[in-house]
């Protein structure tokens, strides 16, 4: 018995170890959602410059859509963006956008300028309210929202081809042969 | 900010959790000092979520001000403490609190230490029930 | 040229260390003295090419070489001479090299220093010293290459983040590395230990003083972690239960039980088997430390060290090097019987007390650390665990560490009387309640746990001075007769007063900051006056002052206690650096009573007002000074006399009727 107690810290130390291990293939920092299969918090976003409509979670009701968190200085978005004009050249989901936290009223308009605006409403996001509302860390994040208003599916970085196809199509179609 | 600790741990392994913390700025404070001690006190045990175990009442993270000035803005419209916390809970997780909440997951964090000291405890009990015997054994037989 | 001549040397330093570790060990097993004499010469040899390749780096920085990529991407030639030493080791390359300079340092300290050691005992010892640096070495040439050339090579480098240009970058991560590697030695002794199987006083007392050292340079480095981040990140907080830092707290606390169980073992040859598991746990959480920091596990740096090869390789350094030490101790340990007796109220139950609290206490800090990591690999959610957590955990395991920490001193060696002990403290412990109350009554009635940690450091402040007034016999005898016995106190013995004593203050200063700091925060013009606690700052305006690499906004306070004090200024700074990044230095008064602390921030409205934060840190100077004063008390417990000569002194005569004289 006695003899037994010296092995003890051999034996915790291979347990962690192996806690380690598994630990090193994460990322500490992806985040799930808190809000899966919960209704969109209440929020009310204006529009941004330009636009008259603004973002509130009412929009988000009768259809599955995608929400996107977005900024022109998240150089993320940039890259995710391309993509996100495809899908809406084919018309292959309503995209909605929270522009969070631009620099000033003119920044975010003037990057959608620049390289077109995916967006089927757009809610101004000056104060995280939005972003907040969502759970949202950091940006790119997009959120799929099936028809009820709930929020479905998460994805934190840019969304490429591959995770669309991969992650996210799936999801969408499944919510819409829901009835 | 999360970069910016990120590299900083990188370079150095740095004992310091440097994020260049300013964190409370002059038009965030309310004017109420009651009701601003009460948000200081929230805001000590809310993570900031982009940061590397900081609060948000010590990060200057551009999100962790919005928080900051969301937990004041709740309270003005009459939240307590406790509904403060669980709103800000229900969108980012238990990940958010610095102080977990106490629930199966986190027993072991909870009462482990609990544990470790009743367990360490009775160990040392016998260890000094045998050195006290041994002692006075060899006193008297002296 | 000089970047290539520093690799060579460290991978020379690989082959010495192979030589330092194998064949020693082989030899030592057969009795082969050829083979033995091998390990000092390899030992200093190593140390020199391991120094070789450190200069060639700093040579690399100092000249701003920027063929070599460490340099390219953490200096900058417009970058003070200071910083540009120092980054050396303001970047994973450079300071993973620091650290087995470190190692290879200790290593032929032992080699130097270590001739009164029974000589199969040094030769395991710098056997497993080489060892650790083969596999350390092995990691840098093999992941961390810092003499890795950069093609084309640019005009200027990326420079150092600005957060670390600062005279703290220069000292912490060196004693800090002192401290934390410095372990390694007791963790070579515990192995070499158990390889040979036996553990006597004398290994006790081998093991003391680079345990002694160790731990003083871990408690400076420490420290001065914890002041720079109280004046650099610019709202007066010193200790945050960052992962980060745990990871260099846990050594420290294992370290410090050690420290306490080797008197044990070494004078009554007891608590064998516990001390050598000290000695292997106290690097182990160092070696933890480092897989932590550097593997990004807690900490996300998967962004940027895209190579995960880091992780996986310190993961297995730590697994093969602790792993195997715990195996040695699973075969050897319950071996190890102690032949000492003593009865659980005396100085050793008291030092066995102390063992408890503080492994427990390092095991809860362990827990809170690593749980989130744990629930997250189980996939049962993302929690986060921190200060609150570890304030509410940690401190009542402290608090019956301090009370004990005034009563073991009193008692006697091998059995000693509770009666006496807690009858002579009896003034102690009721002018430390006194004076606790009356910092309940005065300051503030809202916080009893605030006046019962001023309790807790007066109690032990009191009782610390009590025992060093009743071992010099004050006030029994003749006063000349306590000042020949205050000359004659070993100085082991000022050691543990002046650490227990330097805690003290560290408590007064931590409950006091933590309870009763106020705070101002303000948008104010030039003119603007603020009062903050006793005194009175005036805002003077700030102006635009151009640093070697950055522009500073530079404010002026104008400070006076009351209005009949000697007026002060103060210069809190924002820099901007040219090349990336901003800082706050904040400006700091320390006084008696506590640090006035005044920072400037961001201007509003186009330059009249200014965002100021001022505080007052009650105390937090008895901090700092209590903080020094315990590393006064290692470095002079370490200078004592018993640690230098060679042979074990004679054991006392067991169960003597009078009083062990003190030690």
């Amino acid at each position: 018995m006695k003899r037994l107690l010296f092995f003890v810290p051999l034996i915790v130390l291979v347990v962690l170890g192996v806690y380690f291990a598994f630990g090193l293939q994460r990322d500490p920092q992806v985040l799930p959602s808190a809000l899966i299969d919960q209704k969109v918090p209440e929020f009310d976003l204006a529009a941004i410059e330009g636009a008259s409509q603004g973002l509130s979670n009412a929009d988000l009701m009768g259809q599955v859509t995608l929400v996107n968190i977005f900024g022109s200085w998240c150089v993320a978005c940039r890259i995710e963006h391309p993509f996100l004009m495809e899908l809406k050249a084919n018309n292959v989901i309503p995209i909605y956008g929270i522009d969070w936290r631009e620099p000033n009223r003119q920044a975010g308009p003037a990057w959608l300028k620049k390289f077109g605006n995916p967006y089927t409403r757009i809610g101004d996001d000056p104060r995280s309210e939005g972003a907040i509302a969502f759970g949202v860390t950091g940006a790119p994040e997009t959120f799929i929202v099936d028809k009820r208003g709930v929020i479905r599916h998460k994805f934190a970085g840019p969304i490429t081809r591959e995770i669309w196809e991969r992650q996210l199509r799936p999801v969408v179609q499944k919510l819409r042969s829901d009835s | 900010m999360i970069r910016f600790s990120a590299a900083l741990i990188l370079a150095l392994g740095l004992l310091i959790p440097f994020q260049g913390a300013q964190a409370v700025n002059p038009d965030e404070v309310l004017a109420d000092p009651a009701l601003e001690t009460r948000a200081r006190d929230i805001s000590q045990e809310l993570r900031c979520v982009v940061c590397q175990n900081q609060s948000i009442d010590d990060s200057d993270a551009d999100l962790a001000r919005d928080l900051r000035v969301l937990v004041r803005a709740r309270l003005k419209a009459g939240d307590s403490d406790d509904e403060v916390i669980a709103y800000v809970v229900s969108r980012y997780g238990d990940f958010v609190l610095l102080r977990p909440p106490v629930k199966g997951a986190t027993f072991i964090l909870w009462f482990g230490p609990l544990l470790i000291v009743i367990v360490g405890a009775i160990g040392l009990f016998f260890y000094f029930r045998r050195a006290a015997r041994d002692a006075n054994a060899q006193k008297e037989s002296r | 040229m000089t970047a290539e001549i520093g690799h060579f040397a460290l991978i020379l330093a690989l082959v010495t260390a192979v030589v330092q570790g194998v064949p020693t060990l082989i030899g030592a097993q057969r009795r082969d003295a050829l083979w033995m004499a091998l390990a000092v010469p390899a030992a200093l040899l190593q140390f020199l090419l391991i120094a070789l390749a450190f200069a060639a780096l700093t040579k690399a920085f100092v000249t701003s070489d920027f063929s070599v990529m460490t340099v390219a991407m953490n200096s900058h030639t417009a970058k003070p001479m200071l910083y540009k030493v120092a980054g050396v080791w303001g970047n994973h390359e450079g300071s993973m090299l620091l650290w087995v300079l470190v190692l290879s340092l200790f290593g032929a300290a032992i080699a130097l220093f270590g001739r009164n050691l029974r000589p199969s005992l040094k030769v395991r010892v710098l056997a497993i010293q080489g060892l650790l640096g083969a596999g350390f070495l092995t990691f840098i040439l093999f992941t961390s290459n810092p003499f890795a050339r950069l093609f084309p090579v640019p005009i200027d480098g990326q420079d150092l983040n600005p957060l670390l240009q600062d005279p703290g970058l220069a000292f912490h991560p060196p004693l800090l590395y002192l401290g934390y590697v410095g372990l390694s030695t007791t963790f070579s002794f515990a192995v070499a230990a158990l390889i040979e199987g036996r553990v006597d006083p004398a290994w006790a007392r081998w093991v003391r003083p680079w345990t002694l050292a160790s731990w003083a340079f871990l408690t400076a480095g420490i420290v001065l972690g914890s002041w720079w981040a109280y004046y650099e990140l610019g709202w007066g907080g010193w200790w945050f239960w960052d992962p980060v830092e745990n990871a260099s707290f846990m050594p420290w606390l294992a370290a410090t039980a050690l420290l306490h169980s080797a008197i044990v073992s070494e004078k009554r040859d007891a608590l064998k088997s516990w001390t050598v598991f000290l000695a292997i746990i106290a690097f182990a959480f160092s070696l933890l430390g480092t897989f932590l920091v550097r593997s990004g596990v807690l900490t996300s740096v998967h962004a940027f060290a895209s190579d995960p090869t880091r992780g996986v390789f310190i993961l297995a350094l730590l697994i093969v090097t602790v792993g195997g030490a715990f195996a040695f101790y699973a075969w050897r340990g319950p071996a190890l019987k102690s032949s000492g007796v003593f009865h659980p109220i005396s100085r050793e139950g008291g030092l066995v007390l102390n063992n408890f609290l503080l492994t427990a206490a390092a095991a809860a800090v362990l827990l809170g650390t690593l749980y989130p990591l744990i629930l997250d690999v189980l996939n049962a959610g993302k929690i986060s665990v921190g200060a609150p957590y570890f304030d509410s955990v940690f401190i009542p395991m402290m608090v019956p560490l301090i009370i004990a920490m005034g009563v073991g001193p009193m008692l006697n060696w091998k059995r000693g009387s509770l009666k006496t002990a807690t009858y002579k403290l009896k003034w102690a412990a009721l002018i430390a309640v006194l004076s606790g109350f009356g910092v309940w009554l005065a300051i503030d009635r809202a916080s009893a746990l605030a006046a019962f940690g001023m309790t807790l450091a007066a109690w032990l402040l009191l009782a610390t001075l009590y025992e060093l007034a009743d071992r010099i016999h004050l006030f029994r005898s003749n006063p000349s007769e306590s000042l020949r016995r205050l000359r004659r106190q070993p100085r082991a013995r000022w050691g543990m007063t002046l650490a227990h004593g330097g805690l003290a203050l560290l408590i007064a200063g931590m409950t006091a900051s933590s309870a009763w700091k106020t705070e101002k925060i303000e948008a104010m013009a030039a003119g603007d006056t603020v009062t903050l606690a006793a005194y009175t700052l005036t805002f003077k305006g700030a102006e635009q002052v151009r640093g070697p690499n950055y522009m500073a906004t530079r404010g002026t306070f104008e400070v006076q206690r009351g209005s009949t004090g000697t007026p002060f200024i103060l210069h809190p700074e924002k820099r901007v650096y040219d090349v990336q990044g901003q800082t706050t230095e904040a400006a700091i008064q320390p006084t008696f009573l506590g640090d006035i602390y005044a920072v400037v921030g961001d201007t509003q409205d186009g330059g009249k007002t200014f965002v100021t934060r001022l505080y007052f840190n009650p105390l937090v100077p008895w901090m700092w000074t209590g903080a020094l004063v315990m590393v006064l008390g290692g470095l002079i417990s370490l200078s004592d006399r018993r640690h230098r000569v060679g042979a074990p002194v004679a054991r006392r005569q067991p169960g003597s009727a009078t009083p062990a004289p003190a030690e």
